[in-house]
């Protein structure tokens, strides 16, 4: 009965990241991202607390905690993708590599902290020219074709639109378009790659392909997902960091928060009993 | 079957034959003009009606190329002025004011559709032909323009809008500035929905006679260049349907056939254009 219940993976699942050993702790390691004394504000209303951690440089971290915790919002401070927001606004530190990403001109930022979305979003356009289309608004100087196969194959797509690559990208399965919003953000060759639930709209084997991915894409860049999936958590990173009601609960090695967790707040929701 | 439930089915039926005669009437009533004007009018086009000037009364035969040239230019000029007011109006309206200022400019745009046209051709009056002293195709093409403005941008505005958020986000999450995002995804994506809009309020003030009686006036001969009266099709049929002769009747017939003609055939093309490319799936 029980094995009924749980969705049948027959593709290959990505063990349970144990690259960050327990005493590795994520202050001793090099840095990609640093937030310090991060307050966020909508309007009056204040929705992160003094948030302070580090993303490592060719890791996945990942930020877990129930609806509403605040974890699309930081995520979201890591590109200033919230200024989008009439009213947003915050207060602290982030640093990219040593720089304020506050100071920098927003729009190199974001070539630098890509992005991926809940729904997969491609463009109304070809499969090509979505993947062509950072390169094409940043005026890069790479052969433009030759960037596109290359990261549609770290998205793991080529194979399956190299025959189509001009075809509408809404032909493709949303797994598939999600795989393709990947290889979009790829292309510009971002240093951090953010994922906002990236799989919270797509079927087990869809996920699984992209958990899949996210192992191996950290060998080419920084990766930061929000996750309400903790199962999700403990399969891909290597941090994890659980946030509630705007604060920074705990921020460790994943197999760490995982088993003995160092909060009562952090054991009591991933053990299920809220959230 | 008890007699309430014999009076539900009357009802029901009742109802259902009633909308449905309003539906063929609202469809038939295109199909009997087009026909009425075929009737009256198709003899009357042929080539010299394209090709050659209105003749004098009492003789037969001539044409309206003058009336045809003279709308062409006038709509060329309204198209000019009034799509990309109207596109640019929307852009602002749809991507950058906040929601106070986009409720004026609507209800302010709603409000100027809603503006007579007679009272729009008297604007343009005393706006443009007055200080020159000069009925002109300028003044025709000004006023026949102020009137595609805010249809232009309201449909333009709901397009717009209607495009995803989550396309936006992509675009901007890739380094792309908001007039990058504005220019490469979002107009793209509501192209179709946009050019629809500016050929249906073309097809609108195509056959509009008030604005251009003041403005345009009317001429029995060729209007070179822009600065003179000129005659346009509305304006023609308006003159000769009014007119005593049998011959002057028939070629009113036929300018207003080849005027629905050329707004059913704009109305197809806006349609085929909807049907094409890739459309951005409802979520």
């Amino acid at each position: 009965m029980q094995a009924s219940v749980r969705p049948a993976l027959t593709v290959n699942l990505p063990p349970i990241a144990t690259s960050a050993s327990a005493r590795e702790t994520p202050e001793a390691l090099a840095m990609r991202m640093t937030i310090s004394k991060l307050d966020f504000f909508y309007g009056p209303k204040q929705t992160l607390f003094d948030v302070s951690m580090g993303i490592a440089v060719n890791k996945v971290t990942s930020l877990i905690g129930p609806s509403g915790c605040g974890k699309s919002t930081l995520l979201r401070t890591l590109n200033r993708m919230y200024e989008t927001i009439r009213g947003a606004r915050l207060r602290g530190e982030i640093l990219l590599d040593g720089h304020s990403i506050l100071a920098q001109d927003v729009t190199a930022l974001r070539r630098r902290v890509g992005m991926v979305f809940q729904r997969p979003n491609p463009f109304p356009k070809s499969i090509f020219d979505n993947v062509a289309y950072g390169l094409k608004v940043n005026g890069s100087k790479v052969p433009i074709s030759d960037a596109v196969e290359k990261s549609l194959r770290h998205s793991a797509l080529w194979d399956e639109v190299k025959d189509h690559l001009h075809k509408s990208a809404y032909e493709l399965s949303g797994g598939q378009q999600q795989r393709l919003c990947i290889a979009r953000a790829l292309a510009v060759e971002p240093e951090v790659l953010l994922l906002d639930e990236p799989c919270s709209a797509l079927d087990p084997i869809s996920t699984a392909k992209i958990e899949e991915l996210l192992v191996q894409l950290k060998d080419i860049c920084t990766i930061t997902i929000v996750t309400h999936n903790m199962q999700q958590a403990a399969r891909v990173s290597d941090f994890t960091a659980f946030l509630l009601t705007g604060q920074l609960i705990e921020f460790s090695p994943t197999p760490q928060l995982f088993t003995t967790p160092g909060d009562p707040r952090t054991e009591a929701y991933i053990t299920g009993r809220f959230g | 079957m008890s007699l309430r439930l014999r009076w539900r089915k009357f009802v029901s039926g009742f109802m259902l034959t009633m909308t449905g005669v309003c539906a063929l009437v609202a469809v038939s009533v295109l199909f009997l003009i087009l026909g009425y004007l075929a009737i009256h009018g198709g003899a009357s086009v042929n080539w010299n009606f394209f090709t050659k000037l209105p003749v004098p009364v009492g003789e037969t035969g001539g044409g309206m190329a003058n009336a045809i040239l003279g709308s062409a230019k006038m709509l060329l000029l309204a198209t000019l002025f009034g799509v990309p007011i109207g596109f640019f109006g929307a852009i602002y309206l749809a991507e950058f004011s906040g929601s106070t200022t986009a409720f004026f400019v609507r209800y302010a745009a709603d409000l100027l559709n809603g503006v007579p046209s007679i009272v729009i051709g008297i604007f343009a009056y005393s706006l443009v032909v007055h200080p020159f002293r000069q009925y002109s195709t300028l003044a025709g093409g000004f006023a026949l323009g102020l009137m595609m403005i805010p249809i232009t941008l309201r449909s333009t505005e709901e397009f717009l809008r209607g495009v995803p958020n989550p396309l936006r986000e992509a675009a901007m999450a890739l380094g792309a500035s908001k007039w990058k995002t504005i220019a490469t995804v979002i107009v793209p994506a509501a192209y179709r929905g946009i050019l629809t809009a500016i050929l249906l309020a073309f097809a609108r003030v195509a056959g509009e006679t008030a604005p251009l009686l003041f403005t345009a006036l009317g001429n029995q001969f060729w209007s070179p260049g822009w600065t003179h009266p000129t005659a346009s099709l509305p304006v023609m049929i308006y003159t000769y349907a009014l007119a005593p002769y049998d011959d002057w009747h028939r070629q009113a017939w036929a300018a207003g056939l080849v005027l629905l003609v050329l707004i059913l055939v704009i109305n197809i093309v806006a349609r085929a254009i909807l049907s094409r490319g890739i459309a951005v799936p409802r979520s």
